[in-house]
């Protein structure tokens, strides 16, 4: 049996779980108090997320331990700490949850972070569309103020952190961190070419460092019981617990909190499996960004990064979309590409260039119009945004299009052949 | 110092230069699009894609520095594969429309499609539109030609200080333009037409005018203002048709501003004078040029008994070469009222001396740490001088200003003083400095106070390693100039300030050298009246400051001799003679700068009628009057007795006799800057702009 909700989620299922005295019952802000009075100094905390194995749960799964301790945190100037609360990727809506049922320990963790870095002011990014959850971590951030756990001289200690939140306008760029700086210093969502990185020129400039909302909302539960209990709850190469949002055909979409390594198979009956009792055709593991997997290579991996890895795909961040037989995969490769197409920025020639060119021969494909040597376009034209554009909505838009054409070109092949999907043979 | 290997090159370089510079000063061609030079790195063509050895995929060359022991490979499958991807992607929505492209020709992404693209496009899908943009009367865009390099984003942003145009939208959506219609009214516009790689801006005067294959280019420099900018004027068949920037590191970089580029539509004015005109009884009649001269001197003689009847007024922008020639044939014929200072109506610190130049070379700009503008609108008057203030601003050096109100500053102003009185407030910016410095405030600054505003700029100044004064053109219009000049001076040197009062017209350095020792009161002729007027390559009703006088007095005397470019009814009115010159590229002869180059330049189009050289014209004069030394056959002879004079500019020392109790608040004149000479006058491009609309504001 999978033990669930163990981190992130551990009081959603509490009354009124994003109030502060809830949070303070189940032992909240107990760390942050500790950090405080110096009873952890901040290299025992980048030591103690090292030995828990964390690793960004924004979709790059980068060890936090180490991205944090490239930050100086002695030199002079202002620092941020930024959390990528984003959360655009086609399929994740996990971060969503922890706004909304657990957000003084997304604070926690942000505090924590910031005084780790050397940071006295941080910013959550959240995704435009989200009211709910920007209306309850505001909420979460006054009721910390009013606690006197944000502010000035917090607790007699000395160390000030606030922090602010900031709203996208809807762009899925701005999930990309150099993007997100850029939104908020009010400018277009665009990358920033790099280097230099956000830890040396980050947001105004100054160090920054930016985490995933899942990453920050895990940490005070690693200090609080130690690294090494979150590094056994997963697999040797990444500790802890993962959320997985778990959509398409499931009888139970959800987001379910589950250790590193649990197998597909009982993630999946979790959800209660392929809806109307039908087959699983394909998987997308991580999020629209990641390889599509057929449902023998899913069934048989576990969900963590080096199972997943070996199964040709990436774990991302954890937005598992299941599809079941009757899927046809021209048309969602359709809708994918035009997301993509949809979402670049515009600003560098390949992806500006390229996710249109792609999307309208998926589109002409689809309406039956698609020619012979159009597969080969696409290949080739994904083979060609690879790896040359500014930042990685480039190569996202490019992996789906060569994951489904390696694993489903025939359907394309039937589009082309017969001017219709395979379910319309008869 | 690190070594790079660049396709088995090895190249020496500084450790965090960008590779592209490096391959550059080794002459290994990298394609690129969004890179400049000038501006920032935008890094998002990705068209100068190399292979590193050790990078998995190939970096941007424009945005990776180099560090000891790269190697790098620009030719390499990696490479090669890499650019003629980004190629590709940036040619499937470019229009093939090169035939009716004015770029066509002269087009970077033409240029580089015949390396790295292929003969036929595999791309198939409709082609992206984007709607067109009426940006004012200098650019023309075509939006669908746009590759989003964002140069000219960038150009706005860093150089001109205007953000003008930006990026709306994204994906394939995302579009260059001003997001509300307006006009780009930059006086640096222009300089965008040359960073667009493609056709999306081009230079609208000139739009399907020429092939830029029919063009020669031929360097010259511009003459309309005192920076002396370097430019190639295109000609086709001898005839100009359009002004591009001269690179130069040292006098304008890479940049002209827009009176330099778009006024050489004037030489095809339908006001040129084409034919030599003499009136007669009140009748103009056009005559050639041996008939005409000889009526010119024989009108002009009776009056030469009384030489002190007759006055000349003269361009700031003629050359030297006419300069010289026009004092050398007016002095032999005993004339000794010879002004080039049109704008000015205080002479009186002449007796100390002329000194306008500029205190330092145009780059020594940027590295000042605090400078006062005293009297200049110095964006729209010298605006590659305001370039290069910009910059040092931008470095950190506190900018201040005196000027009248309503002034419009592309760069960060430390403290503003908006007054009528430019000379009351350099009394008190002086009085603060002398208490700084603890020195005695003279008598006649007794009566003066001041505030904090005052103090701060003079403690700026102070404080400031490299310091410096500028005085501009609202300056020397300014009716108390000498005691403006005074002060300015007295307070460089409380202050240890450099002091620039900077000359305004192309060859203003020029005519201050050859035309010191004359004697002038330009005030006086116009007030008083002369007999006899000759005007060379000027209309006095719009070149001087005083133009109701001056439209006055021609009109009054009895004689007026016009050596002029072009025609125009108030002229028919008051003058008896019009003797049609050559202009701009049909003359030759040498302009000296604010910096004190003397740049000369050739004749390379053909002048218009029958127009002449003036220095031509006045050789023949010179001949027919009988005078000595008037054999010149080409300008290097006469530039060769110029030099010989060895002249130089003095120091002007200004004593501080000051009476400061009679100063009144007098508005300050303002030359809008498309109207500053004949040729930008007669620009119908400029004068559309916003900035030819701008009479005087202080009025």
């Amino acid at each position: 049996m999978v033990e669930l909700n163990l981190c992130c989620y551990r009081n959603n299922h509490l009354d009124k779980s994003w109030d502060i005295d809830t949070y303070i019952s189940q032992g909240g802000y107990q760390v942050w108090k500790q950090v405080l009075s110096g009873e952890l100094t901040p290299q025992e905390i980048i030591d103690e997320v090292k030995v828990s194995n964390l690793r960004g749960r924004g979709g790059a799964g980068f060890p936090t331990g180490l991205k944090w301790s490239f930050m100086n945190r002695h030199s002079p100037g202002q620092k941020y700490i930024v959390c990528n609360s984003d959360e655009s990727e086609p399929g994740t809506c996990k971060d969503r949850d922890i706004m909304r049922y657990n957000p003084h320990q997304l604070i926690e963790g942000m505090a924590i972070a910031g005084y780790v870095i050397g940071a006295s002011v941080g910013y959550n990014y959240i995704r435009g569309e989200f009211w709910e959850p920007y209306d309850r971590f505001t909420r979460a951030i006054m009721q910390a103020r009013e606690a006197g756990m944000l502010g000035n001289n917090i607790l007699g200690s000395g160390w000030d952190f606030d922090l602010n939140t900031h709203q996208g306008a809807g762009a899925y760029i701005c999930g990309e961190e150099t993007a997100l700086l850029e939104s908020i210093e009010g400018k277009k969502g665009q990358p920033r070419f790099k280097p230099p990185f956000p830890a040396s020129y980050g947001l105004y400039g100054k160090p920054t460092t930016i985490n995933n909302t899942e990453t920050l909302a895990s940490i005070p539960m690693i200090l609080a019981k130690g690294g090494d209990w979150f590094a056994k709850l997963g697999v040797p190469g990444a500790g802890g617990t993962k959320l997985f949002s778990m959509s398409g055909h499931l009888e139970k979409p959800a987001n379910y909190e589950i250790p590193m390594g649990t197998p597909f198979k009982d993630l999946l009956s979790l959800a209660g499996g392929v809806w109307k009792g039908r087959e699983l055709k394909a998987v997308i593991p991580g999020g629209s960004s990641t390889a599509v997997l057929p449902a023998d290579k899913a069934l048989a991996m576990n969900m963590d990064y080096d199972s997943i890895a070996k199964a040709g795909s990436f774990l991302g961040a954890g937005s598992v979309i299941v599809m079941d037989d009757q899927t046809d995969m021209v048309k969602s490769l359709e809708r994918l590409t035009w997301f993509y197409y949809d979402e670049s920025c515009g600003q560098c020639t390949p992806c500006r260039e390229g996710t249109g060119w792609m999307y309208r021969v998926v589109k002409r494909i689809r309406q039956g119009k698609g020619r012979p040597e159009d597969i080969e376009t696409l290949k080739d034209v994904s083979g060609k945004i690879t790896g040359r554009v500014i930042c990685g909505l480039g190569d996202a838009a490019a992996i789906p299009v060569a994951s489904f054409l390696q694993h489903f070109e025939h359907e394309f092949r039937h589009y082309i052949d017969h001017g219709c999907s395979i379910f319309d043979r008869a | 110092m690190v070594k790079v290997e660049i396709n088995g090159q090895v190249v020496e370089a500084r450790e965090g230069d960008m590779l592209i510079d490096v391959a550059d000063s080794a002459s290994i061609s990298i394609p690129r699009f969004c890179y400049h030079k000038k501006l920032s790195i935008a890094a998002n063509c990705r068209m100068c894609l190399v292979d590193v050895e050790g990078a998995w995929k190939a970096v941007p060359a424009c945005a990776t520095p180099v560090t000891d022991g790269m190697k790098v490979n620009t030719r390499s499958p990696k490479a090669i594969a890499a650019q003629k991807a980004v190629m590709e992607f940036l040619l499937i929505n470019h229009p093939l429309d090169c035939p009716i492209c004015d770029q066509g020709g002269e087009c970077e992404l033409q240029d580089v499609a015949m390396d790295y693209g292929d003969d036929v496009s595999q791309y198939s899908e409709a082609k992206r539109i984007v709607g067109d943009r009426n940006v004012g009367s200098l650019i023309q865009t075509d939006m669908t030609r746009c590759i989003h390099c964002t140069r000219c984003v960038r150009f706005g942003q860093e150089i001109a200080g205007l953000k003008e145009l930006g990026a709306t939208g994204r994906s394939e959506w995302m579009e260059i333009g001003t997001y509300i219609e307006k006009s780009i009214d930059s006086e640096l516009s222009g300089n965008m037409i040359d960073l667009c790689p493609v056709g999306a801006l081009t230079n609208k005067p000139f739009r399907y005018k020429a092939r830029s294959w029919e063009l020669k280019a031929h360097p010259t420099v511009a003459p309309h203002d005192s920076i002396g900018s370097n430019i190639f004027v295109h000609t086709r068949n001898g005839e100009v048709m359009r002004v591009v920037p001269r690179e130069n590191e040292a006098i304008n970089e890479t940049w002209i501003a827009d009176r330099d580029r778009f006024s050489c539509e004037a030489l095809h004015s339908a006001d040129r004078l084409t034919q030599p005109k003499v009136k007669a009884e009140g009748h103009w009649s056009s005559m050639d040029w041996s008939l005409a001269l000889q009526v010119t001197v024989e009108k002009l003689k009776p009056y030469l008994a009384n030489p002190e009847q007759i006055a000349i007024l003269l361009s700031p922008n003629s050359t030297l070469e006419e300069v010289y020639l026009v004092k050398k044939l007016a002095n032999a014929l005993g004339i000794n009222n010879i002004e080039h200072r049109l704008r000015q109506q205080d002479f009186s610190a002449d007796q100390y001396g002329i000194n306008q130049t500029l205190a330092m070379r145009l780059a020594d700009v940027e590295a000042l740490d605090s400078v006062l503008v005293i009297g200049g609108h110095l964006r729209k008057d010298l605006p590659l001088l305001n370039n290069r203030l910009r910059k040092a601003q931008l470095n950190g050096c506190e900018v201040n200003v005196v000027n009248p109100s309503g002034l419009d500053y592309n760069l960060g102003i430390e403290h503003q003083v908006d007054t009528l009185s430019l000379v009351s407030e350099l009394a008190s910016i002086l009085k603060a400095a002398n208490e700084l410095v603890d020195q005695d405030n003279q008598v006649e600054l007794a009566a003066v106070t001041f505030n904090a505003t005052h103090t701060a700029i003079a403690n700026s100044l102070i404080k400031g390693k490299k310091s410096a004064l500028m005085l501009g053109l609202i300056a020397q219009a300014d009716v108390h100039y000498s005691k403006i000049l005074q002060l300015a001076s007295q307070l460089a040197q409380t202050t240890g300030s450099s002091f620039s009062d900077l000359p305004a017209f192309s060859n203003t350095v020029g005519a201050n050298l050859i035309l010191a020792s004359n004697s002038a009161d330009l005030t006086n002729w116009l007030a008083n009246g002369k007999k006899v007027f000759i005007n060379v390559g000027i209309e006095p009703e719009f070149d001087c400051l005083l133009a109701d006088q001056a439209l006055r007095a021609m009109q009054q005397a009895e004689l007026v001799i016009n050596l002029t470019a072009f025609d125009s009814v108030s002229q028919q009115n008051y003058a008896d003679i019009m003797l049609p010159i050559a202009i701009f590229a049909e003359n030759a002869g040498t302009l000296v700068n604010i910096q004190q180059d003397w740049q000369s330049f050739k004749l390379f189009a053909s002048a218009k009628g029958e127009a002449k050289p003036a220095w031509k014209v006045l050789r023949v004069l010179g001949n027919m009057f009988d005078l000595e030394g008037f054999d010149y056959t080409n300008t290097a002879e006469v530039l060769a007795e110029i030099k010989a004079l060895n002249l130089s500019i003095k120091q002007p020392d200004y004593q501080c006799n000051l009476d400061l109790s009679v100063i009144t608040p007098t508005p300050s004149s303002l030359v809008p800057c498309y109207s500053v000479d004949g040729m930008v006058r007669r620009s119908p491009a400029l004068q559309a702009t916003p900035d030819a609309q701008l009479t005087n504001p202080l009025n």
